[in-house]
């Protein structure tokens, strides 16, 4: 690791750094939907109608929202790498694709039904995304 | 549904804050502490999951997946707005199938 200070790309970032950023955001949504699975498991637990100050005690306190919470601050710096290089309007819609590992990790895991809704749902998102790939390399 | 527009709204400022703090950073861990944009689109984040928290857990899902995703249309505009990245018909479609998407899959999350 170099203690240099590194410059920022004032012009467009060529194509492959773009790519990168892209796999990275991808990355983190994977991490992110993880962490999201965590965080509904101990909202579960989360009593009857929680204040804002007891909300936020439990991300402390509570071992899954906090496991979650954690990774979702590992997704982050992912996210801030990513983010570096490339435009913001290309890469923060790829995070939708949380949805869909959120949905794929609820019938692995949580063994929830899959339906024709959620199917169709997954393939129009990952379609989407797959505009944006193009964009992003274009 | 408040609480979760609410959020959507904090967290599209977050992700503005993120990508300006990022821009400047440098790999030394002292540009890292002292980025305050970085922190404050690290604080707007954290902000924003207690509004979702708090929304999520009541109201229905199907209404509540695609508010959340409103978030990147926020984005998009601060992006075109702050950072001058130019709309293109790639991002609008691709935004617009995604939000669609997300819809059926509340739809289909009971």
């Amino acid at each position: 690791m170099s203690t240099n200070s590194v410059s920022i790309p004032s012009q467009a970032p060529d194509k492959a750094q773009q790519r990168r950023s892209f796999l990275l955001v991808v990355c983190c949504t994977i991490i992110g939907a993880a962490a999201q699975i965590l965080i509904k498991k101990g909202a579960d637990t989360l009593g009857g109608n929680p204040t804002m100050v007891q909300t936020a005690l439990a991300m402390v306190l509570n071992p899954a929202l906090l496991a979650g919470f954690s990774m979702y601050g590992v997704s982050m710096v992912l996210l801030v790498m990513a983010l570096r290089h490339g435009e913001l309007s290309l890469l923060y819609p790829v995070f939708a694709l949380t949805y869909v590992w959120v949905a794929i990790l609820s019938v692995l895991i949580l063994h929830e039904s899959m339906n024709a809704f959620k199917l169709a749902g997954i393939a129009i998102i990952v379609g989407g995304i797959a505009v944006l790939g193009k964009g992003s390399s274009a | 549904m408040v609480w979760v527009l609410g959020g959507s709204f904090i967290g599209s400022f977050g992700a503005l804050f993120l990508k300006i703090g990022a821009g400047k950073l440098k790999s030394s861990l002292k540009s890292v502490i002292t980025n305050w944009r970085l922190g404050l689109g690290i604080a707007f984040y954290l902000f924003s999951s207690v509004f979702f928290l708090l929304g999520v857990r009541k109201g229905e899902l199907s209404v509540l997946y695609p508010m959340v995703s409103l978030g990147s249309v926020w984005t998009l505009v601060w992006s075109k707005l702050v950072l001058g990245e130019p709309f293109t018909r790639p991002k609008f479609i691709a935004l617009g199938m995604i939000l669609c998407g997300i819809a059926f899959l509340g739809m289909g999350t009971r």
